[in-house]
């Protein structure tokens, strides 16, 4: 095996598993570390400059991180990385002087952002302190997207939106909130000072997937499209619903509309999904809120018709099912053949599926789709098939999430600036990245290199009792300072990095025997595979590197398996001639502005 | 050396012992010796053969005397007993236990300094008298613990860290411990423990004295150029004789071997010390030739490795005494008072 290359920058992106993972790659243990040390205002900017909505995410997030997080490789779970996140933005100090100036003479170039959900705002943050002209359509009357119209206020309430789309609408946007776009063609073809150099479509996936069963149609009044119905719950039109409802899919859409339906005077709340419980779409923490509500879920029963009577529904037919899979692991579902289910109920919440529609893209302006109905895009730049129109968040893809839909803004918005400035949108920005030691004495580093044996703290929440009652009730109330110091201890600073020098080691055995963990092993040179089977432990998950030395003067070669390091800086207290030391990775994706140009050209002002 | 204790997180494919102990079970508190310092990897290699062979820990004592490689004991084997006696004097401390107590297995921990200087004639005497001991030296040909003056194990003509030359003759451990009659001789190097670990095993399943001399670099005093016990000195210098695997049990052999290079010794407790062949000239078999052989290829400067010399049916200190089987520790008021009857007939007897 080659010895392993330490001067590109992903060889050590990669062992910062949570940062890796993340889409906007969020220096993830740098913030934590801040909240240890109750540095909330630096942890929050932090945060807000890879990901935008730190008290939002922090509430919401699909956390990709977690399920990467190596203590969960370590121990039985990962670390709480998303609501340390709300921690941060909880217990903030006023932060506003710290975000961008915004300048007031502009650099003459005009963006159109269509629709002002996360992945637009995001857009709009990147730009306006460059002195773009951001105009930001949406239908509706506020900003914030899905993020306001799906996302319950009982998991997200409107104070920490308002706060956080507030510090983007103040950097001087001109916005067009209730104004739908109906044509892109008027948006391409506007002449004169009202001209757009760049569009940007961040207008998200709006169209809930509808049920086709015999008496939809019928009993249309109480059947209910879950997204729908969730906006017009989050704007105050909708304030009750009947007593017993059926909730139908397994998706997040699904969780969100259950537990609202329990607010709204539902006291018979089930949620009827065809798969089983484990390839249920919405994330597990989902499912356990739910349950903990007392929401029953019922597993592998397909709707097969509606009952209703004078209009009004009466209840719902299920056959039941199984899975079976074939010799691809695809699934499909049979029917088991005991007697079908029936369930007696007033309204029924279809949430089985959402889907894009561009109902306001004429066919003739150049922008293709593929057969799936989405723009054709590439995926690095989000540049569609019209040079200077842009996708992101759910337009782009198809229905993502919120931290998808940020880094999409981010790509967009280097790829606007650099479209801009005349310069190929395809040569990408490199990041920003350092490596330092963190060795302070013998054995002093500037980190807390004490393991941590806690187990995950959890967040605690409000009673049922209480936050059933109210729908604009938060239900978690967030880690306190102490206990977020408790949960900030468990993590393992996977970003101080064990960086080995062949030249110094002499192979006293030191490290090997001190690591906890089994992670060093010298041994003879072989391919990955050979290695892999022969270390001091198995090195079995192969997601995870190994760090792999020059040959050293026995002959042999120093590996390192990087999956399960505490990086407890044992092995570098333990070496005699300083071959291990732990150094510090940090390392910041670049944004749209002068870093990201490769000549920071004057504005070629058509 | 290192403030910090040891995360107790271990590797998750950890593999337990019959006893569903992990090797991390048989590990000590953490080590202050100096970071590098070769006596920490031989408590490694103490606790890897000890979690290989399922060693109960508290059926195992151990034993040292005063310096950095005494110090050790309290690096492994946590659950174990131990005594930590005076300088030089482990040897008669492990001898009067284990004679208070046979059942026990024993592992006496020490350095060059404390059995090669003032515990020389303690440790002669422990091995002449069979004691069924690991008596395992940590070699460095310093006081380590001192500040790094010569031992008596330093080669004549060796220099210290500052410069200074050794004019006094060096005593070698291993032909001292085959004069005095250990029945288990073997050297080794605290930087190879695929070596080592093996070695210590088949020690501790032998049945009578058993004597290991591991050479073991002291980083602070003496791994400089002129010295003959750094880890560069010791690699260029390495003349392993043989490989051992300690088998319980007579297993089937699994590599392939070209004939002749493979002797199996099967000891008095049917545990199977296998060992490959490095030097075809070597043979373990016989003190003698072993001896002999060692002062000739110790002349042309190798520090000749592996497992020197093996009595497989070795005879102990409790066989010389002919003690009973029980334990002396465990003998009641009945055996150890046997009556006035009992007394006037030996007492007469040697009248
Ligand atoms: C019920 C539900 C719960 C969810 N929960 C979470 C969660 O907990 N965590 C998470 O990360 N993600 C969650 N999501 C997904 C998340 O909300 C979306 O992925 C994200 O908001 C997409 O952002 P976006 O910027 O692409 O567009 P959106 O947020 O969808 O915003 C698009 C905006 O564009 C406007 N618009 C559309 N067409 C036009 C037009 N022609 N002219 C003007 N305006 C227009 C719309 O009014 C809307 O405001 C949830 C989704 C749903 C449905
Ligand atoms: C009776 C007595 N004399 C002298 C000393 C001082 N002393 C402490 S350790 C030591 C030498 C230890 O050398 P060695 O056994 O080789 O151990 P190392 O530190 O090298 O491992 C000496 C002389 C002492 N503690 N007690
Ligand atoms: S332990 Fe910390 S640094 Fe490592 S992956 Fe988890 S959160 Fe990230
Ligand atoms: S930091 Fe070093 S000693 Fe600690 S687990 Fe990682 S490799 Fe092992
Ligand atoms: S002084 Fe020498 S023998 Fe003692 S701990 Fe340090 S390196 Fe080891
Ligand atoms: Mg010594």
């Amino acid at each position: 095996m080659k010895p392993t290359d330490i001067s590109s920058p992903d060889y050590f992106h990669k062992v910062v598993d949570c940062q890796w993972a993340c889409p906007t790659h969020t220096p993830v243990p740098e913030y934590i570390r801040m909240i240890a040390a109750g540095r909330y205002s630096d942890a929050y900017m932090v945060n807000w400059k890879s990901n935008v909505f730190p008290g939002i995410l922090g509430r919401t997030c699909d956390r990709p991180c977690e399920p990467a997080c190596r203590r969960g490789r370590v121990e039985k779970e990962p670390v709480a990385i998303c609501r340390l996140k709300r921690v941060a933005a909880d217990y903030k100090n006023d932060i506003r002087e710290r975000l961008p100036s915004i300048p007031k003479q502009k650099n003459g170039k005009r963006v159109a952002l269509v629709g002002a959900g996360p992945a637009s705002l995001t857009v709009a943050r990147d730009l306006a302190p460059l002195g773009y002209h951001i105009v930001i359509y949406d239908g509706d009357p506020y900003a914030g997207g899905m993020m306001r119209s799906q996302i319950p206020k009982f998991r997200l309430p409107d104070t920490v939106l308002d706060e956080e789309v507030g510090y983007i609408l103040g950097m001087g946007i001109e916005t067009r909130f209730g104004e739908r776009v109906e044509s892109i063609k008027a948006l391409l073809s506007a002449k004169g000072k009202s001209a757009y150099d760049a569009i940007f479509v961040g207008c998200g996936a709006p169209r809930g997937r509808d049920l086709d069963v015999p008496g939809r149609k019928e009993a249309a009044g109480n059947i209910h499209l879950g997204i729908d119905w969730l906006a017009s719950v989050s704007f105050g039109h909708t304030t009750r619903i009947g007593k017993r409802v059926l909730v139908l899919g397994g998706g997040n859409t699904a969780m969100d509309c259950c537990r609202s339906a329990k607010r709204l005077g539902g006291e018979d709340v089930r949620v009827v999904v065809r798969s089983g419980f484990e390839e249920m779409k919405a994330s597990p923490w989902e499912k356990e809120d739910a349950a903990h509500e007392g929401i029953p879920i019922f597993n592998y029963m397909v709707p097969k018709s509606v009952t209703h009577e004078n209009g009004h529904v009466t209840g719902m037919m299920f056959e039941k099912v199984r899975a079976e899979y074939d010799e691809k692991r695809r699934r499909s579902l049979i029917p088991t053949g005991e007697p079908d289910v029936y369930m007696e109920c007033d309204d029924i919440l279809v949430a089985v599926g959402q889907e894009n529609a561009f109902p306001w893209i004429e066919h003739d302006v150049g922008i293709e789709f593929d057969r799936w109905g989405l723009p054709v895009l590439d995926p690095a730049t989000l540049q569609s098939t019209v040079a200077n129109v842009f996708f992101g968040g759910d337009a782009a893809f198809g229905p993502k999430n919120i931290i998808w839909a940020v880094a999409h803004g981010h790509a967009a918005a280097i790829s606007i600036d650099k479209l801009c400035h005349g310069e190929d949108v395809r040569e990408r920005p490199a990041p920003f990245w350092n490596l330092m030691s963190q060795k302070m004495g013998i054995h002093e580093w500037s980190y807390d290199n004490q393991v941590s044996l806690d187990e995950r703290y959890r967040v605690p929440i409000k009673d049922n009792k209480v936050s059933l009652k109210d729908i604009r009730i938060e239900v978690e109330n967030g880690y306190d300072p102490a206990l977020a110091l408790a949960e900030a201890e468990r993590c393992l600073n996977c970003d101080v990095q064990t960086v080995f020098s062949s030249k110094l080691c002499i192979e006293c055995d030191a490290c090997v025997d001190i690591c906890p963990m089994d992670c060093i092993t010298f041994t003879r040179e072989g391919d990955e595979n050979d290695l892999r089977g022969r270390l001091n432990a198995p090195a079995n998950n192969a997601s995870q590197d190994l760090y792999v030395s020059g040959v050293l003067k026995t002959g042999r070669i120093m590996v390192k398996d990087e999956d399960v390091c505490l990086h407890c800086s044992l092995c570098a207290e333990r070496c005699p001639t300083g071959a291990w030391d732990m150094q510090k990775f940090l390392l910041q994706m670049t944004d749209a502005g002068p870093a990201c140009r490769s000549r920071s050209k004057e504005l070629t002002t058509s | 050396m290192t403030y910090l204790a040891k995360p107790k997180l271990h590797h998750p494919s950890l593999p337990v012992n019959r006893l569903g102990y992990t090797r991390r079970d048989y590990e000590g508190t953490v080590s202050t010796l100096c970071a590098g310092c070769g006596h920490d990897s031989i408590s490694a290699a103490i606790v890897q053969a000890c979690f290989e062979l399922d060693v109960a820990p508290h059926r195992l004592a151990k034993l040292s005397g005063i310096g950095c490689s005494s110090k050790t004991p309290t690096y492994f084997l946590g659950n174990s007993h131990g005594f930590n006696s005076v300088h030089g004097r482990m040897p008669s401390v492990l001898t009067g236990a284990n004679l208070a107590n046979r059942d026990l297995i024993y592992l006496g921990v020490s350095g060059d300094g404390d059995s090669a200087s003032i515990g020389f004639g303690q440790f002669a005497h422990s091995v002449r008298r069979g004691v069924d001991m690991v008596y395992i030296v940590e070699n460095n040909g310093v006081y380590g613990l001192t500040k790094g003056q010569f031992s008596a194990t330093a080669d004549r003509g060796s220099k210290s860290k500052r410069g200074v030359t050794n004019m006094d003759a060096a005593i070698d451990m291993v032909s001292i411990a085959l004069q005095m009659g250990a029945t288990y001789v073997a050297r080794s190097f605290s930087g190879d423990k695929a070596q080592l670990a093996p070695l210590i095993k088949g020690a501790i399943r032998h049945r009578g004295a058993a004597f290991i001399d591991v050479i073991s670099p002291c980083v602070a005093f003496n791994n400089h150029p002129g010295s003959t016990k750094s880890y560069d000195y010791v690699r260029e210098h390495n003349e392993a004789v043989n490989f051992l695997d300690v088998m319980i049990g007579r297993g089937p052999i699994t590599t392939e071997y070209a004939p002749g290079e493979l002797r199996e010794v099967v000891q008095h407790d049917g545990s199977v010390l296998r060992l490959r062949k490095l030097r075809e000239d070597y043979d373990p078999g016989n003190r003698i030739i072993a001896m002999n052989m060692l002062q000739e290829r110790a002349a042309k400067g190798e520090i000749v490795t592996g497992l020197l010399y093996v009595d497989p049916q070795p005879v102990d200190l409790h066989a010389h005494l002919n003690t009973v089987e029980t334990p002396l520790n465990q003998l009641g008021e009945r055996e150890l008072i046997p009556g006035r009857e009992i007394l006037e007939h030996l007492n007469s007897s040697l009248r």
